[in-house]
Protein backbone atom coordinates (compact mmCIF):
# COMPACT_ATOMS: atom_id res chain seq x y z
CA UNK A 1 0.00 0.00 0.00
CA UNK A 2 1.49 3.43 -0.42
CA UNK A 3 2.22 5.32 2.07
CA UNK A 4 -0.17 8.00 1.48
CA UNK A 5 -2.67 5.51 1.36
CA UNK A 6 -1.94 4.66 4.70
CA UNK A 7 -2.17 8.37 5.92
CA UNK A 8 -5.77 9.05 4.30
CA UNK A 9 -6.59 5.99 6.28
CA UNK A 10 -5.58 6.75 9.03
CA UNK A 11 -7.38 10.37 8.73
CA UNK A 12 -10.15 8.48 7.97
CA UNK A 13 -10.09 6.74 11.02
CA UNK A 14 -9.78 10.30 13.01
CA UNK A 15 -12.42 11.99 11.37
CA UNK A 16 -14.86 8.96 11.68
CA UNK A 17 -14.20 8.98 15.54
CA UNK A 18 -14.37 13.21 15.60
CA UNK A 19 -18.01 12.83 13.67
CA UNK A 20 -19.19 10.22 15.94
CA UNK A 21 -18.13 12.48 18.91
CA UNK A 22 -20.14 14.97 17.16
CA UNK A 23 -23.06 12.61 16.85
CA UNK A 24 -23.31 11.72 20.70
CA UNK A 25 -22.40 14.40 22.17
CA UNK A 26 -20.39 12.86 25.11
CA UNK A 27 -18.01 15.76 24.77
CA UNK A 28 -19.94 18.97 24.28
CA UNK A 29 -20.38 20.52 21.06
CA UNK A 30 -18.31 23.28 21.33
CA UNK A 31 -15.36 21.61 22.30
CA UNK A 32 -15.82 19.09 19.64
CA UNK A 33 -15.76 21.02 17.09
CA UNK A 34 -12.55 22.84 18.04
CA UNK A 35 -10.66 19.59 18.47
CA UNK A 36 -9.65 19.54 15.14
CA UNK A 37 -7.81 22.77 15.54
CA UNK A 38 -5.94 21.18 18.54
CA UNK A 39 -4.64 18.36 16.55
CA UNK A 40 -3.02 20.88 14.13
CA UNK A 41 -1.73 23.19 16.66
CA UNK A 42 -0.70 20.39 18.84
CA UNK A 43 1.54 19.11 15.74
CA UNK A 44 2.52 22.30 14.86
CA UNK A 45 4.01 22.60 18.67
CA UNK A 46 5.37 19.05 18.14
CA UNK A 47 7.27 20.02 15.27
CA UNK A 48 8.80 23.08 16.63
CA UNK A 49 10.27 21.22 19.84
CA UNK A 50 11.23 18.42 17.62
CA UNK A 51 13.19 21.28 15.71
CA UNK A 52 14.72 23.08 18.74
CA UNK A 53 15.28 19.83 20.54
CA UNK A 54 17.13 18.73 17.57
CA UNK A 55 18.79 21.75 17.02
CA UNK A 56 20.04 22.06 20.27
CA UNK A 57 21.84 18.34 20.36
CA UNK A 58 23.31 18.64 16.74
CA UNK A 59 25.98 16.40 16.89
CA UNK A 60 29.20 18.01 15.82
CA UNK A 61 32.53 17.10 15.71
CA UNK A 62 35.70 19.72 15.01
CA UNK A 63 37.96 17.46 15.86
CA UNK A 64 37.16 15.67 12.67
CA UNK A 65 38.72 18.57 10.44
CA UNK A 66 41.87 19.03 12.61
CA UNK A 67 42.13 14.53 11.69
CA UNK A 68 41.18 15.62 8.47
CA UNK A 69 43.85 17.78 7.54
CA UNK A 70 46.46 15.93 8.96
CA UNK A 71 45.16 12.76 6.85
CA UNK A 72 45.33 14.93 3.81
CA UNK A 73 49.49 15.68 4.70
CA UNK A 74 49.76 11.72 5.26
CA UNK A 75 48.15 11.03 2.14
CA UNK A 76 50.19 14.13 -0.23
CA UNK A 77 53.44 12.68 0.89
CA UNK A 78 53.15 9.19 0.15
CA UNK A 79 51.10 10.30 -3.25
CA UNK A 80 54.31 12.50 -4.51
CA UNK A 81 56.77 9.84 -3.24
CA UNK A 82 55.05 7.34 -5.81
CA UNK A 83 54.40 9.42 -8.55
CA UNK A 84 51.11 10.91 -8.51
CA UNK A 85 50.73 14.78 -8.88
CA UNK A 86 49.43 16.31 -5.73
CA UNK A 87 49.85 19.85 -6.76
CA UNK A 88 47.93 22.70 -6.64
CA UNK A 89 44.70 22.46 -8.09
CA UNK B 1 38.92 -13.43 18.79
CA UNK B 2 40.38 -14.44 15.71
CA UNK B 3 38.11 -12.50 12.71
CA UNK B 4 36.54 -14.65 10.67
CA UNK B 5 37.40 -14.64 7.04
CA UNK B 6 35.65 -11.85 5.08
CA UNK B 7 34.86 -13.83 1.16
CA UNK B 8 32.67 -10.30 0.00
CA UNK B 9 34.18 -8.26 -2.39
CA UNK B 10 33.10 -4.62 -2.24
CA UNK B 11 32.26 -2.57 -5.01
CA UNK B 12 33.36 0.83 -4.24
CA UNK B 13 31.43 3.83 -6.88
CA UNK B 14 32.82 7.46 -7.01
CA UNK B 15 31.24 9.41 -8.78
CA UNK B 16 33.62 12.48 -10.13
CA UNK B 17 33.65 15.79 -11.71
CA UNK B 18 36.47 18.09 -10.77
CA UNK B 19 38.08 16.19 -7.98
CA UNK B 20 41.61 16.09 -9.21
CA UNK B 21 43.16 16.29 -5.96
CA UNK B 22 40.47 14.71 -3.61
CA UNK B 23 40.07 11.55 -5.68
CA UNK B 24 43.83 10.64 -4.59
CA UNK B 25 43.55 11.51 -1.20
CA UNK B 26 40.56 9.26 -1.18
CA UNK B 27 42.10 6.33 -2.70
CA UNK B 28 45.13 6.67 -0.72
CA UNK B 29 42.64 6.37 2.45
CA UNK B 30 40.61 3.74 1.33
CA UNK B 31 43.55 1.81 0.78
CA UNK B 32 44.92 2.87 4.38
CA UNK B 33 41.84 2.11 6.05
CA UNK B 34 40.55 -1.77 5.05
CA UNK B 35 43.84 -3.18 3.37
CA UNK B 36 43.30 -6.21 4.08
CA UNK B 37 39.61 -5.94 1.96
CA UNK B 38 39.00 -7.40 -1.27
CA UNK B 39 37.90 -4.50 -3.10
CA UNK B 40 37.63 -2.21 -6.10
CA UNK B 41 37.35 1.59 -6.57
CA UNK B 42 35.37 2.14 -9.61
CA UNK B 43 35.47 6.08 -10.72
CA UNK B 44 32.75 7.64 -12.88
CA UNK B 45 34.22 10.52 -14.18
CA UNK B 46 31.42 12.83 -15.82
CA UNK B 47 34.61 14.38 -18.25
CA UNK B 48 36.55 16.88 -15.67
CA UNK B 49 38.00 19.51 -17.03
CA UNK B 50 40.93 19.68 -14.58
CA UNK B 51 42.60 16.30 -15.76
CA UNK B 52 40.76 13.94 -13.05
CA UNK B 53 40.99 11.23 -15.22
CA UNK B 54 44.90 11.86 -15.67
CA UNK B 55 45.34 11.76 -11.75
CA UNK B 56 43.41 8.50 -11.76
CA UNK B 57 45.89 6.93 -14.47
CA UNK B 58 48.78 7.85 -12.24
CA UNK B 59 46.56 6.39 -9.39
CA UNK B 60 46.17 3.09 -11.11
CA UNK B 61 49.98 3.20 -11.64
CA UNK B 62 50.58 2.80 -7.89
CA UNK B 63 47.80 0.68 -6.87
CA UNK B 64 46.65 -1.25 -10.13
CA UNK B 65 43.95 -1.30 -12.95
CA UNK B 66 42.75 -3.94 -11.33
CA UNK B 67 41.94 -1.99 -7.67
CA UNK B 68 41.11 1.28 -9.30
CA UNK B 69 38.46 0.89 -12.01
CA UNK B 70 38.23 4.47 -14.43
CA UNK B 71 34.66 4.16 -16.06
CA UNK B 72 34.48 7.95 -17.51
CA UNK B 73 31.63 9.75 -19.14
CA UNK B 74 31.66 12.03 -21.53
CA UNK B 75 29.99 14.95 -19.70
CA UNK B 76 28.00 15.83 -16.63
CA UNK B 77 25.10 13.26 -17.13
CA UNK B 78 23.69 13.16 -13.68
CA UNK B 79 24.10 11.11 -10.03
CA UNK B 80 21.58 8.03 -10.62
CA UNK B 81 23.00 7.53 -13.55
CA UNK B 82 26.36 7.59 -12.36
CA UNK B 83 25.47 4.52 -9.83
CA UNK B 84 23.95 2.82 -12.28
CA UNK B 85 27.02 3.25 -14.92
CA UNK B 86 29.32 2.24 -12.28
CA UNK B 87 27.42 -0.75 -10.87
CA UNK B 88 27.43 -2.31 -14.49
CA UNK B 89 30.99 -2.48 -14.21
CA UNK B 90 30.94 -3.69 -10.55
CA UNK B 91 32.68 -7.10 -10.04
CA UNK B 92 31.83 -7.17 -6.20
CA UNK B 93 28.47 -9.22 -4.27
CA UNK B 94 28.50 -5.55 -2.41
CA UNK B 95 28.81 -1.82 -3.38
CA UNK B 96 29.41 0.86 -1.38
CA UNK B 97 28.21 4.51 -2.61
CA UNK B 98 30.61 7.61 -1.44
CA UNK B 99 31.71 10.97 -2.63
CA UNK B 100 34.79 11.96 -3.70
CA UNK B 101 35.48 15.57 -1.51
CA UNK B 102 36.48 13.77 1.56
CA UNK B 103 33.16 14.50 3.08
CA UNK B 104 32.69 10.74 3.85
CA UNK B 105 35.93 9.36 5.58
CA UNK B 106 37.35 6.17 4.20
CA UNK B 107 38.27 5.24 7.70
CA UNK B 108 34.30 4.72 8.18
CA UNK B 109 34.53 1.77 5.76
CA UNK B 110 35.68 -0.79 8.50
CA UNK B 111 32.10 0.04 10.58
CA UNK B 112 30.27 -0.61 7.44
CA UNK B 113 31.27 -3.95 6.45
CA UNK B 114 31.22 -5.00 10.36
CA UNK B 115 27.78 -3.98 10.92
CA UNK B 116 26.59 -5.35 7.45
CA UNK B 117 28.55 -8.69 8.74
CA UNK B 118 27.43 -8.80 11.72
CA UNK B 119 23.68 -8.24 11.25
CA UNK B 120 23.37 -9.71 7.44
CA UNK B 121 21.78 -6.44 6.77
CA UNK B 122 20.76 -5.59 2.78
CA UNK B 123 21.66 -2.00 3.55
CA UNK B 124 24.01 -0.32 6.07
CA UNK B 125 23.54 3.54 5.56
CA UNK B 126 25.84 6.13 6.97
CA UNK B 127 24.03 8.84 9.64
CA UNK B 128 25.59 12.00 10.58
CA UNK B 129 22.72 13.05 13.19
CA UNK B 130 22.92 10.51 15.87
CA UNK B 131 25.49 10.29 18.78
CA UNK B 132 29.00 8.89 17.54
CA UNK B 133 28.19 10.73 14.53
CA UNK B 134 28.15 14.53 13.51
CA UNK B 135 29.01 17.62 10.65
CA UNK B 136 31.52 20.57 10.78
CA UNK B 137 31.53 23.32 9.16
CA UNK B 138 27.54 23.64 8.82
CA UNK B 139 26.40 27.28 9.96
CA UNK B 140 22.80 27.66 12.34
CA UNK B 141 20.85 28.27 9.58
CA UNK B 142 22.20 25.30 7.95
CA UNK B 143 21.98 22.98 11.01
CA UNK B 144 18.45 24.64 11.06
CA UNK B 145 16.96 23.82 7.78
CA UNK B 146 18.62 20.40 7.88
CA UNK B 147 16.94 19.54 10.82
CA UNK B 148 13.64 21.42 9.98
CA UNK B 149 13.74 19.26 6.93
CA UNK B 150 14.42 16.18 8.71
CA UNK B 151 11.48 16.06 11.36
CA UNK B 152 9.23 17.29 8.06
CA UNK B 153 10.37 14.06 5.86
CA UNK B 154 9.84 12.06 9.03
CA UNK B 155 6.31 13.07 10.05
CA UNK B 156 5.51 12.97 6.36
CA UNK B 157 7.28 9.72 5.50
CA UNK B 158 8.31 7.23 8.09
CA UNK B 159 11.52 6.93 6.37
CA UNK B 160 12.77 4.19 9.22
CA UNK B 161 16.28 5.77 9.27
CA UNK B 162 17.23 9.06 10.80
CA UNK B 163 19.67 10.74 7.75
CA UNK B 164 17.44 10.63 4.70
CA UNK B 165 19.77 12.30 2.20
CA UNK B 166 23.01 10.88 3.18
CA UNK B 167 24.89 9.53 0.38
CA UNK B 168 27.45 6.90 1.85
CA UNK B 169 26.35 3.90 2.08
CA UNK B 170 26.74 0.05 1.65
CA UNK B 171 24.25 -1.93 -0.41
CA UNK B 172 24.28 -5.44 -1.14
CA UNK B 173 24.52 -5.40 -4.80
CA UNK B 174 21.30 -7.41 -6.09
CA UNK B 175 19.51 -4.82 -3.98
CA UNK B 176 21.07 -1.40 -4.94
CA UNK B 177 20.36 -3.06 -8.79
CA UNK B 178 17.04 -3.40 -7.57
CA UNK B 179 16.27 -0.33 -5.83
CA UNK B 180 17.81 1.95 -8.52
CA UNK B 181 15.77 0.50 -11.20
CA UNK B 182 12.38 2.19 -9.62
CA UNK B 183 14.36 5.32 -8.66
CA UNK B 184 13.76 8.29 -11.30
CA UNK B 185 14.03 11.39 -8.80
CA UNK B 186 17.66 13.72 -9.30
CA UNK B 187 20.30 15.01 -6.71
CA UNK B 188 19.86 14.26 -3.19
CA UNK B 189 15.78 13.40 -3.68
CA UNK B 190 17.86 10.89 -5.51
CA UNK B 191 19.08 9.68 -2.07
CA UNK B 192 15.86 10.08 -0.22
CA UNK B 193 13.91 7.91 -2.65
CA UNK B 194 16.88 4.94 -2.97
CA UNK B 195 16.60 4.55 1.06
CA UNK B 196 12.60 5.12 1.54
CA UNK B 197 11.94 2.66 -1.72
CA UNK B 198 14.25 0.33 0.34
CA UNK B 199 12.26 0.68 3.46
CA UNK B 200 9.08 0.49 1.56
CA UNK B 201 10.35 -2.93 0.17
CA UNK B 202 11.36 -4.33 3.34
CA UNK B 203 14.65 -4.18 2.96
CA UNK B 204 16.57 -4.71 5.96
CA UNK B 205 18.40 -1.42 6.62
CA UNK B 206 21.05 -0.71 9.62
CA UNK B 207 22.92 2.00 10.41
CA UNK B 208 26.09 3.71 11.07
CA UNK B 209 27.08 6.99 12.93
CA UNK B 210 29.97 8.92 10.51
CA UNK B 211 31.28 12.34 10.95
CA UNK B 212 30.78 14.81 8.00
CA UNK B 213 33.54 17.17 7.58
CA UNK B 214 32.00 19.88 5.03
CA UNK B 215 33.89 20.64 1.19
CA UNK B 216 36.80 22.64 2.99
CA UNK B 217 37.11 24.91 -0.12
CA UNK B 218 33.99 26.36 -1.86
CA UNK B 219 30.43 26.35 0.30
CA UNK B 220 27.77 24.24 -0.18
CA UNK B 221 25.00 26.42 -1.52
CA UNK B 222 21.70 25.76 0.06
CA UNK B 223 19.15 28.45 -1.35
CA UNK B 224 16.13 29.12 -1.85
CA UNK B 225 15.60 26.58 -4.99
CA UNK B 226 17.37 24.11 -3.50
CA UNK B 227 14.41 23.99 -0.58
CA UNK B 228 11.62 24.02 -3.45
CA UNK B 229 13.18 20.89 -4.61
CA UNK B 230 13.60 19.02 -1.44
CA UNK B 231 9.75 20.04 -1.16
CA UNK B 232 8.29 18.90 -4.29
CA UNK B 233 10.59 15.93 -3.54
CA UNK B 234 9.12 15.00 -0.52
CA UNK B 235 5.91 15.64 -1.80
CA UNK B 236 6.65 13.26 -4.97
CA UNK B 237 8.12 10.43 -2.34
CA UNK B 238 4.50 11.05 -0.39
CA UNK B 239 2.63 9.70 -3.05
CA UNK B 240 4.39 7.37 -5.11
CA UNK B 241 6.32 5.17 -2.59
Amino acid sequence: MKHIAKIMAFFMAVTAVWISLLQTAMISQSHTWLLPLYFIVSLGCYGLLMVGVGLMQFPTCPQEAVLLQQDVIEAKQFLKHNGVDVGTD
Amino acid sequence: MAEQQNKNRYSIIVPTYNERLNIALLVFLVFKHIPDVDFEIIIVDDGSPDGTQDIVKQLQQVYGDDRILLRARPKKLGLGTAYSHGLKHASGNFVVIMDADLSHHPKYLPHFIKKQVETGADIVTGTRYVKGGGVHGWTLMRKLTSRGANVLAHTLLWPGVSDLTGSFRLYKKSVLEDIISSCVSKGYVFQMEMIVRASRKGYHIEEVPITFVDRVYGSSKLGGSEIVEYLKGLVYLLFTT
